[in-house]
């Protein structure tokens, strides 16, 4: 324990019963003569690939819409910029059930958005759509949080000599500070993947729940506690096992980069070398 | 105790409806002078636990009120849930004295546990109407234009009770519904109505009532073909060695009959529930 109080190590093992005790409890639950069954029936298939489906798009979506964010809070300093970042990361304190009204109330049938969808002719309510933009919502701030984190600590020095040597600032971004995240930028993406996927409360408010339209895994799980409690059991284990699955990979990824630390200094320098050779060759004399 | 003998003089008289009703009248006296006896003397007192369905929020809170009003020296503590949640509860042994559920089947599963404690009693009952934003924008008139093609019509998931209702008046109807959303709660379904998301949706008259201005009911003649009826009934926590509730039996006995006596009758009658 290396001079920690044993103390800690006492409350340290309360915290993680905490939390392993009711996933120990749920699979003491789990009907196993009937598990294959209850998992592979119709609705359920449909719910886990319509949840695999949309968080996918929605990590996307994030990762899109999420790196340039992250850019702009860790790289500029602008006016109102801490307020910013407290509002983009709003919807991971929000209950999402707020944040399923609040994007009701901008792309619904009515919503500050929605009237003028509809009459382009783009109806969002009740879709696939909704729910990827349900995930999103709820997703995105995991991303920036985690690669706004990365760019701090990685800092501006590489950056900064890429520019002094001539290199334009998309080549810089692209070639030098995205690489130097890229382990943050992977498990960021990760977790909002995990995240989009257990989303539920802004999806029932926002979406609807129609079977292999709206309906995720999730939403399907609720909706079975209501008459088979053996299959809801089942579907959260599932669920679980890809959350497990998931956040393995993303810690996985994490810890990575921290190892390769000494040697992504040497990929860096190469780097550097060959941004000193882009613009070179690129020049017009 | 009042309802015990105006359910006897029901089954006594199956044929002479208008004596009945004279009876039941008579009998309502009668339990109101019970109960203004209750009042003075203090025959009840305590603390207990009643988990009821969520479609009873209002009229059980403003009954456990005017019963404790009428019984002074007793608490009546309230859980609000949907019905198959509240039994998931009590069966894990969730404290509950009394329980109110939304339909029979949920109670049936509670019996079935072992859970009771005497029978249950039916108090109500509830038929589903649709539910359109104000104004109708679509212009709904009965059942049948529910299945009409871009019509854009959120039901119960057919696992809810409201949801059985709805596929048993498809049945008894002959129309088959295209609902873009099959919710899991009626509260969303009256949600997707009132924000004007869905056309319209089947929800319960007392959902309708309950709405007030933000949305509009338009019953139909076919809802009778559905009908939930709401049962009572004392919670027994020997059955599943956890002991539920305070064991208070006595209280638990008085508060059921409050609320299938006279003034349970009538807030739930106001609240927009039918006779059980």
């Amino acid at each position: 324990m290396l001079g920690l109080p044993r103390w800690v190590g006492i409350v340290a093992s309360v915290g993680a019963l905490f939390i392993v005790l009711p996933l120990v409890a749920m699979i003491t639950r789990v009907n196993w003569p009937e598990f294959g069954a209850l998992v592979t029936s119709e609705s359920s298939v449909a719910a886990l690939g319509l949840s695999l489906r949309t968080s996918v798009v929605s990590t996307a979506l994030c990762v899109v819409l999420g790196v340039p964010l992250a850019l702009l809070l860790a790289r500029t300093q602008f006016a109102g910029q801490k307020v910013l970042r407290a509002l983009v990361l709003l919807p991971l304190v929000l209950p999402p059930v707020v944040g399923g009204i609040a994007l009701l109330y901008t792309f619904g049938r009515r919503g500050l958005l929605g009237s003028t969808l509809e009459v382009l002719g783009i109806q969002i309510a009740f879709s696939t759509t909704a729910v990827v933009i349900a995930q999103t919502f709820v997703a995105l701030p995991f991303l920036v949080l985690s690669l706004e984190g990365a760019l701090r600590t990685v800092g501006t020095r590489y950056e900064a000599v890429a520019a002094t040597l001539g290199a334009k600032p998309t080549t810089v971004l692209l070639r030098v500070t995205l690489p130097l995240v890229l382990p943050a930028l992977i498990s960021g993406a990760m977790l909002s993947f995990a995240r989009a996927l257990g989303e539920f409360g802004a999806t029932l408010t926002f979406a609807g729940s129609l079977q292999g339209v709206t309906r995720t895994l999730p939403l399907e799980i609720y909706l079975q506690r209501e008459t088979d409690p053996d299959a809801a059991v089942a579907l959260s284990l599932v669920l679980v096992l890809v959350a497990v699955v998931v956040v393995g990979l993303s810690r996985g990824v994490s810890e990575r980069r921290g190892s390769e630390r000494g040697g992504s200094e040497r990929s860096l320098s190469e780097r550097r070398l060959s941004e000193r050779d882009q613009p070179a060759r690129g020049m017009p004399l | 105790m009042g309802s015990a003998r105006r359910s006897r003089l029901g089954l006594g008289n199956p044929r002479g409806v208008a004596r009945v009703a004279v009876a039941a009248a008579l009998v309502a006296a009668g339990v109101s002078v019970a109960l203004s006896g209750c009042a003075g003397g203090s025959r009840v007192s305590g603390s207990i636990t009643v988990f009821a369905a969520a479609s009873l929020t209002s009229t059980f809170t403003e009954l456990a009120t005017e019963f404790e009003a009428a019984n002074p020296d007793t608490s009546v503590v309230l859980n609000f849930a949907g019905s198959s949640d509240l039994v998931t509860q009590i069966t894990e042994g969730a404290p509950a004295d009394v329980f109110a559920s939304a339909d029979t089947r949920n109670m049936a599963k509670l019996g079935d546990a072992g859970l009771l404690s005497g029978d249950a009693v039916n108090f109500a009952s509830n038929t589903l109407t649709i539910a359109v934003p104000p104004g109708n924008p679509a212009g709904i008139k009965d059942f049948a234009d529910l299945a009409a093609p871009g019509l854009k019509t959120v039901v119960c998931a057919p696992q809810l009770p409201c949801g059985a209702a709805t596929v048993a008046i498809e049945t008894a109807t002959g129309v088959t519904l295209k609902p873009v959303s099959e919710e899991s709660s009626v509260t969303d379904v009256l949600g997707k109505v009132s924000s004007g998301e869905a056309d319209a949706g089947l929800v319960y008259v007392t959902d309708v009532e309950a709405a007030g201005e933000s949305v509009t009911g338009i019953s139909f003649d076919e809802a009778g073909a559905a009908v939930n009826t709401y049962p009572i009934a004392a919670v027994d926590g020997a059955g599943n060695g956890a002991g539920n509730g305070s064991g208070n039996g006595e209280l638990a006995a008085a508060f059921i009959d409050f609320v299938t006596g006279p003034v349970g009758q009538r807030v739930l009658a106001d609240a927009g529930f039918g006779a059980p």
